[in-house]
């Protein structure tokens, strides 16, 4: 987040834009009778974030509509609503490999503590776009090449790990959380972390 | 919009008039009160007033057994500090037993108490939050050093009965403190009908600037100083005098013991007023905490399906201030640990807001809560996935 960004929260907690999407919220479902050609639902309600993503989809594979609900805190709500904005009338393809950074950068920054609502945004949405490849009977080609959350507080995924793998820049979780701040928030990941890390330096052999 | 509709007063309260007043007297008293000349003894003479003021509030037997901190957390570390003192470590007692709801100043230190060779037993609390006195009487033992359970909750309002806990502690022989910083001001506080040994007051929570607290400590029982290398407060607590602080807090004192019948009584009739109002407007909701024993200006309730904190920014752009117990707010992914210990589950939890009412609170705020109020739960439920 820039000095800007993390100035204008002195305004509002959290930045104007987060605050715009927050307090005039875009493509909430709002009819009951939506239908849908794709639908992902992803987090709890136990967990303080539970979000739901629709989609229709037209000829040429493009998201032509969404729609979502969502029951969180104010950049959980700014999330899904910036996110639904993003990916209109965009491809699958694109779609599938938005990131939380994106999103993130899209609202101008999040405090760390919240990164993990942007991932909630982007995992229902991919949810809705497996849900609507598999109505229609079709492989999901984009699966392989998406990135899998491994810290959700610092937004890490396993390609990077992987690629500081590759590079010797990390062998240890000292490394790791060195160079991108894994589990130094939350923590829960450094186990899955580790795990993760020891398979890729087995795989290149370091 | 200025934030005109103030229910947060659990957090903190408005500096009271009169204590502004007396605020800006204290600065002309200038003098060290620790100093023998005319201006020091000015300044000392505005401070002990002060102190019988706090000590009149808990019917304190002698003014110099409370002692001036700064703030209610310094007051309650001060208290487990106690555990350590030569006399208590001769008695051979090292248990301490509190509860599960207690202030992070009291309930974080368990770690550092462990470390130390105590052995920390927490007792749980049932679903208003009152503490289990079955589980209690038999955590006691010979080998309890010291009690200490809040006198109310900070967060639901809960009442415990101190006096009962306090007698039960006599029987083995255990010290008992109270943390009574949310009960100062909104109940009668009695340290002589309670039978504490140590209470901890913080003077921003009755209407007095922050940056002052005040801890009562009975005559005669085991206190080693927390700030050491000075002689100040006999030698309880070094530290320069803050006189502005503390004659702060004794006319804060002073008001909240001259207004407590009348003020509890009104602001009770207010939350009241806001607890039936909210019940008849708004369907799937909890009221958490004890409802019969519970300080008057605390409710806190739970809306099913709509985020705590997002209910607490709508609120906020209405003009009105209250606080939550959702993960989002405390800076974690884990909600309020007090309410999760009363076992309403997660979801509620998330979903719950504080209004704490006091001194200043007037019925128009309270119809204001009652307009603005159900169309934000009606707006954030149409959107959520519940």
């Amino acid at each position: 987040m820039s000095d800007a960004d993390k100035l204008s929260m002195f305004n509002w907690v959290y930045t104007e834009k987060v605050k715009e999407h927050f307090t005039d919220p875009k493509n909430i479902l709002e009819n009951p009778e939506y239908s849908e050609d794709g639908k992902g639902m992803v987090g709890s309600m136990a967990c303080g974030d539970q979000m739901l993503v629709l989609i229709k989809v037209g000829d040429d594979d493009r998201i032509t509509d969404i729609k979502w609900r969502t029951y969180g805190c104010a950049s959980a709500i700014a999330s899904t609503s910036v996110m639904s904005e993003m990916v209109k009338g965009m491809k699958l393809e694109e779609a599938y490999l938005l990131t939380p950074q994106q999103i993130t950068k899209e609202l101008g920054g999040l405090p760390e503590h919240k990164f993990h609502c942007s991932v909630l945004g982007d995992k229902a949405l991919r949810a809705a776009i497996d849900d609507y490849l598999e109505r229609q009977g079709r492989e999901n080609p984009f699966q392989h090449r998406i990135a899998k959350v491994v810290c959700e507080c610092k937004g890490v995924t396993d390609q990077q790990i992987e690629q500081l793998v590759k590079e010797d820049r990390a062998s240890t979780l000292e490394q790791l959380q060195e160079e991108t701040g894994l589990g130094t928030v939350c923590g829960k990941c450094k186990e899955s972390a580790e795990h993760l890390l020891h398979d890729f330096l087995h795989i290149y052999g370091k | 919009m200025n934030n005109s509709v103030y229910l947060d007063n659990n957090a903190t309260t408005p500096v009271d008039p009169a204590v502004a007043r007396r605020v800006s007297e204290s600065l002309d008293l200038y003098g060290n009160p620790s100093s023998m000349h005319t201006p020091g003894r000015q300044a000392n003479r505005a401070i002990e007033s002060a102190r019988g003021e706090v000590a009149a509030l808990i019917h304190a037997r002698q003014s110099d057994e409370v002692i001036f901190t700064g703030c209610g957390s310094e007051s309650n570390n001060a208290v487990l500090n106690v555990l350590f003192s030569p006399k208590l470590r001769q008695s051979g007692r090292k248990r301490f037993i509190t509860t599960v709801i207690e202030h992070p100043s009291i309930y974080e230190l368990d770690g550092m108490l462990e470390s130390r060779g105590i052995e920390v037993v927490r007792i749980p609390v049932d679903g208003s939050g009152l503490i289990d006195l079955e589980a209690y009487r038999k955590a006691l033992n010979e080998d309890t050093a010291l009690i200490s359970v809040m006198a109310a909750n900070n967060e639901i309002g809960t009442i415990q009965d101190i006096p009962e806990i306090s007698r039960r502690a006599r029987e083995v022989g255990a010290l008992v403190h109270t943390d009574a910083v949310q009960a100062a001001g909104k109940m009668s506080v009695d340290v002589q009908t309670w039978d504490v040994d140590y209470l901890s007051l913080s003077a921003h929570k009755i209407y007095a600037p922050k940056g002052i607290g005040a801890l009562y400590i009975r005559g005669g029982v085991p206190f080693t100083p927390f700030l050491l290398g000075g002689h100040q407060e006999q030698g309880r607590r070094a530290g320069t005098y803050n006189t502005t602080g503390i004659l702060a807090m004794g006319e804060a004192a002073r008001l909240a013991r001259e207004q407590l019948d009348e003020e509890s009584r009104r602001i009770r009739t207010l939350r009241d007023m806001l607890q039936e109002g909210i019940r008849e407007r708004i369907e799937r909701i909890r009221i958490n905490g004890s409802i019969e024993h519970r300080v008057p200006g605390t409710l806190n309730v739970s809306f099913l399906g709509a985020e705590g904190e997002s209910i607490l920014l709508y609120l906020d752009m209405e003009g009105i201030s209250v606080s939550t117990g959702s993960a989002c707010a405390t800076g974690s992914l884990d909600p309020s640990y007090v309410l999760m210990e009363l076992g309403i589950g997660a979801e509620l939890a998330h979903g719950s807001i504080r209004f704490s009412l006091g001194r200043f609170t007037t019925e128009d705020d309270i119809t204001c809560v009652l307009e603005k109020l159900p169309p934000i739960i009606q707006r954030l439920r149409r959107m959520s996935t519940l």
